[in-house]
Parts: structure tokens; C-alpha cells; sequence
């Protein structure tokens, strides 16, 4: 048997030492029909697949000798006993509702990437959880706002826009306007005029672009930088921070607010009110115009968290493909094929961070546009 | 799906994490740079500005020169001209003069050349009238001298005056 987490692949398989027959189940999807030699292959795959584009709580980097080597995570839990915090690497790496943590006389265990409550004694097959009929736990959750591996690949992208673009402000306070930028100032400057110039005044105007452009730039910036650290295999990147339907939730809802807190009077007259048709056609428009409002920043949200997920899930599989084929010797193949997906993927990332940017300065242009017609 | 399903934890984070970047960049970085990059850009815009109005300026100038020139050149033209015919006119005018006064000098050389040739005419036939009368007289006075010349010249003369 032989699959594993991605990056333990591809970190090792250029060395050409690893046997893929040495690598051990590390991740089981389902703790009581995964136990045996003789599961499918496809279905771990699956769960391989499916636990990278997840998020965790540690920072799991690769396996070693069939144990999992990684970075463990604060976490944080919200209950009805207050604020607990305590390391993720109590879990032991159990995934599975069979390693009970402690904290302050509360008892919670992991399944799944979520953390509940756990019950007293476990069942028959060591698990500290009730099921339904479905296999999904009824336990407690307590509120989470643990430091997941996405959170923490969360803060490298903010802490990584800190280095890079502060340093570039500092050049011009440093040296005023009128010297050429060197440097992060002279990457930077074609970009932020770029966004200024082709995102932020194409499409909102010249009367109200200005206060738009930092909003805009730091988005752009966002999503670029962390969509790049989604495609580095190993910490700090790896995580699948833009490929999280949370983390788009945010810069969409954001988008929502924005546009709609700048809606002039014109904007809010289309959606309620259609100038210029007959009184039945705006009666039947306004439910269609206020569904537009939530479902342009719904396609914010999809668009993003899609590509970039679709994108991690397609490099797995390609890797993936020497398990399923059970053979040493598709690997040029699977790698060469990566190897292209990932030059896509470099392109995508910066391609999703200026579409999200460009739609959402184009919501904003039509929210603060004011017709003379009509 | 729990891929579809956002996080609690993770909504919290990234709403802290970006509105809290946001304000940073906003204050440390993008106001300085964006204010930076338009202030070089109006200044670039001016220069642009400024050269291509120093280069109209320079057109002008150049036009005007061009004018100046072309007057010069017409002046001088008119001045030749001018002297040109001023000089014929002189030389004319001198060869008028001239002329005039050479005949002026011819005639009156001539009166005097017909003036002085009466004169010697007059002396000459005065002179030689009185060479004829001296002649005759010595002739005479030779002839008278010998009475038959006497008498044969009296006859001679009487003959002629018959």
C-alpha cells in the first residue's frame, strides 16, 4: 500500500530514494473502513486529495518513517468555560476522535479537521463521538478560532505584503518623487500604477476612483501573494488559504459592503426602480436586480475559491497517478504534467487576483456611476 | 461538503487579518506611494509641458528670425539697388556734365581758334600787304631810278589801266 501526502512526494521522489511501496497511510478518511490492506486506492486517494485542499490544524510538511512531521498549531476554543488554548500537536496527529485532549477540565477530541466535546468512554472502535445515521458526529462544538494552517499561511501573506511593500513606501519617503524607484519600489510601481490606472479609474471613474485605489491595490496584492504561497509545496506555503471558500467569503462580503455602502441614488433606481421601462417590467426587475446584487459577489467568491482549489486538486491527482498506477515509471510523466499545470497555476494566481480586483472595482463603478440620461 | 462549508475560525482571521492590512497599507504604504507616484507624474507631466512649449518658443524665435532675415536680405537687395542706380545715375549725370562742358570747351575753343585764325589772317594780309607795298616801293624805286624803266613801267601801267 502506498500513498501519502503530497508533499512528502514531492519533496523526496526527485531524490529517487523513496520506494513508493516504503510510504505508509498516513491520512485515513474513515477510521473504521480504512484500517485494512485491502481498501480502495482511489477512495484514500480521494481523502489525500481532499485533506490538502482542507484546512488543518498543524502544519503537516511530510512523513518520515511513516510518522507525519509537521508544525503543531495553537488552538484556540471558545466554550462555555471561557477561552482555552493549547498546542494541536496534543492531538498526536489523530484525526480520528481517538485522542482526548484535556484543558482546564474539558475534554475535546479532533475528527475531521473539527474539534468537539468528547464523550466520556469511547465506542467499540475507540472513538469519543456519537454518530448519526449519516456518520456524522453529534457532539458539541465549542467556537473555533484556532490557528489553522490556513490562518497561519493567513499571516505569511500579510506578513510577507508588510516586507515587500512597506520597504518600497520607505523609498519614497526616503527619496521623494522625483527619483527613479530601485528596488521593491521599481517591482511594485508598474503594479500599483496598473491596478490605479487599468483597475480602479477604467472602471470606476475619474471622480470617485481615488479613494478606491488602496482598497483595490491591497486586495490585488492579497490574493496574488496568497494564492503564490498556496503553490509552494512546503511551509510557509502549501496551504490552500485562497482555495477556502472562507477566506473568499470575506473579500466578497467586503466587495458586497463596499459597493453597496457607495451605491448612489442612480444605483439603488435600477435595482428597485428600472428607469426608462413600463411599470410591469420594474415590478418584475426589481426581485431579478436585488438577486444581482448578492449574486455578484456570490460569483466572487465561487470564482476564486474554484480556480484555485481545482487547481491544487488537478496537481494532486497528476502526482497522484504514480499511486494509482502503482509504478515508479510514470513519474516523468506525472511530473512533466504537474510541471505544466504549475506554470498555469503561476498564471492563474495572478490572473484570479487581478479579475477579483477588476470586478470588484467594476461593481464599484456601477454603484457610483451617475447617468445624465434617462 | 465541508469544502464548501467556510469556517468559522477562518472568517474571523481573514476579516482581522485584511481590514487590519488594509488600514496599515493604507496609512504607511499606498498614500505614500500613490501620492509619490502622482507627484512625480505631475512633474514629468510639467517638464513634458514646459519643453514643448520651450520648443514653440524656439519655433517662433526661429520664424522670426527667418523674417528678420528675409527683411535684411530685402533691405540690402533695395540698398543695391538703390546704389546701383544712384551710381548710374552719377555717371550719368557726370557724362552729362562732362559732355556738356567738353562742348562748351570745343565751341568755345573753336571761336577761339576761328578768332585767332581771323586775327593771323588779318596780320597775315596786313603783313603781307605791307611786304607787297615794301616790294613795291623797293621795285619802284629801283625801276624809277632808270628813266627808260620810267617811262616803259608808266607805259606798262597805263596800258593796264586803259
Amino acid at each position: 500500500m502506498h500513498r501519502n501526502i503530497f508533499f512528502s512526494l514531492l519533496l523526496l521522489l526527485p531524490f529517487g530514494f523513496l520506494r513508493a511501496q516504503d510510504v505508509e497511510i498516513e491520512y485515513s478518511a474513515d477510521d473504521t473502513a480504512h484500517n485494512s490492506n485491502d481498501l480502495h486506492e482511489d477512495e484514500d486517494i480521494n481523502a489525500v486529495i481532499m485533506h490538502h485542499v482542507s484546512d488543518s490544524h498543524d502544519w503537516h510538511v511530510l512523513d518520515w518513517s511513516g510518522k507525519p512531521v509537521g508544525i503543531s498549531l495553537p488552538v484556540i476554543l471558545f466554550t462555555n468555560e471561557g477561552l482555552i488554548t493549547f498546542s494541536s500537536g496534543r492531538f498526536h496527529h489523530d484525526d480520528a476522535g481517538k485522542e482526548v485532549v484535556e484543558v482546564k477540565g474539558q475534554r475535546f477530541v479532533k475528527y475531521h479537521e473539527k474539534i468537539y466535546l468528547a464523550n466520556a468512554q469511547p465506542n467499540a472502535n475507540g472513538v469519543y463521538l456519537d454518530f448519526d445515521e449519516d456518520h456524522h458526529p453529534t457532539n458539541a462544538k465549542p467556537v473555533d478560532i484556532s490557528i489553522t494552517k490556513n490562518v497561519a499561511s493567513l499571516f505569511v501573506t500579510a506578513l510577507l505584503m508588510l516586507i515587500i511593500i512597506l520597504p518600497a513606501a520607505s523609498f519614497y519617503k526616503k527619496n521623494g518623487s522625483q527619483t527613479a524607484p530601485k528596488g521593491m519600489a521599481s517591482f511594485l510601481e508598474p503594479l500599483i500604477v496598473f491596478v490605479r490606472d487599468e483597475i480602479a479609474l477604467v472602471n470606476i471613474g475619474h471622480k470617485h476612483y481615488g479613494r478606491f485605489v488602496p482598497y483595490l491595490l491591497s486586495l490585488f496584492f492579497f490574493i496574488w501573494i496568497a494564492n503564490m504561497l498556496g503553490l509552494i509545496p512546503f511551509v510557509p506555503g502549501g496551504a490552500n488559504l485562497s482555495g477556502n471558500i472562507a477566506f473568499t467569503m470575506v473579500l466578497a462580503v467586503l466587495t458586497l459592503i463596499i459597493v453597496n455602502i457607495n451605491g448612489k441614488k442612480d444605483y439603488w433606481a435600477h435595482i428597485f426602480w428600472m428607469p426608462g421601462v413600463p411599470i410591469p417590467v420594474r415590478i418584475l426587475l426589481a426581485p431579478i436586480e436585488l438577486v444581482s446584487v448578492f449574486a455578484k459577489p456570490f460569483a466572487l467568491m465561487i470564482r476564486l475559491f474554484a480556480n484555485m482549489t481545482a487547481g491544487h486538486i488537478v496537481i494532486l491527482s497528476l502526482i497522484s497517478l504514480i499511486f494509482v498506477l502503482d509504478s515508479i515509471w510514470v513519474s516523468p510523466a506525472a511530473i512533466i504534467l504537474t510541471l505544466f499545470i504549475f506554470v498555469i497555476k503561476v498564471l492563474v494566481a495572478l490572473l484570479q487576483a487581478y479579475i477579483f480586483a477588476l470586478l470588484t472595482a467594476l461593481f464599484i463603478g456601477q454603484a457610483v456611476e451617475e447617468h445624465e440620461h434617462h | 461538503m465541508d469544502l464548501v462549508t467556510p469556517g468559522f475560525g477562518l472568517i474571523f482571521w481573514t476579516t482581522l487579518t485584511f481590514l487590519l492590512l488594509v488600514f496599515i497599507l493604507k496609512k504607511f504604504a499606498w498614500g505614500p506611494i500613490l501620492s509619490a507616484v502622482k507627484e512625480r507624474e505631475e512633474s514629468i507631466d510639467n517638464a513634458l509641458k514646459s519643453a514643448e512649449k520651450a520648443r514653440e518658443d524656439m519655433k517662433n524665435l526661429q520664424a522670426d528670425n527667418e523674417k528678420i532675415l528675409a527683411e535684411a536680405r530685402a533691405e540690402r537687395d533695395a540698398m543695391l539697388k538703390e546704389g546701383r542706380e544712384l551710381r548710374n545715375q552719377t555717371i550719368q549725370g557726370a557724362k552729362d556734365v562732362a559732355k556738356a562742358e567738353a562742348d562748351k570747351i570745343m565751341a568755345s575753343a573753336q571761336e577761339q581758334i576761328e578768332l585767332q585764325k581771323k586775327a593771323a589772317m588779318t596780320e597775315l594780309k596786313n603783313h603781307v600787304a605791307a611786304l607787297s607795298i615794301d616790294m613795291a616801293e623797293k621795285i619802284l624805286r629801283r625801276e624809277l631810278s632808270d628813266a627808260k624803266r620810267q617811262e616803259a613801267l608808266i607805259n606798262e601801267m597805263l596800258e593796264e589801266i586803259k
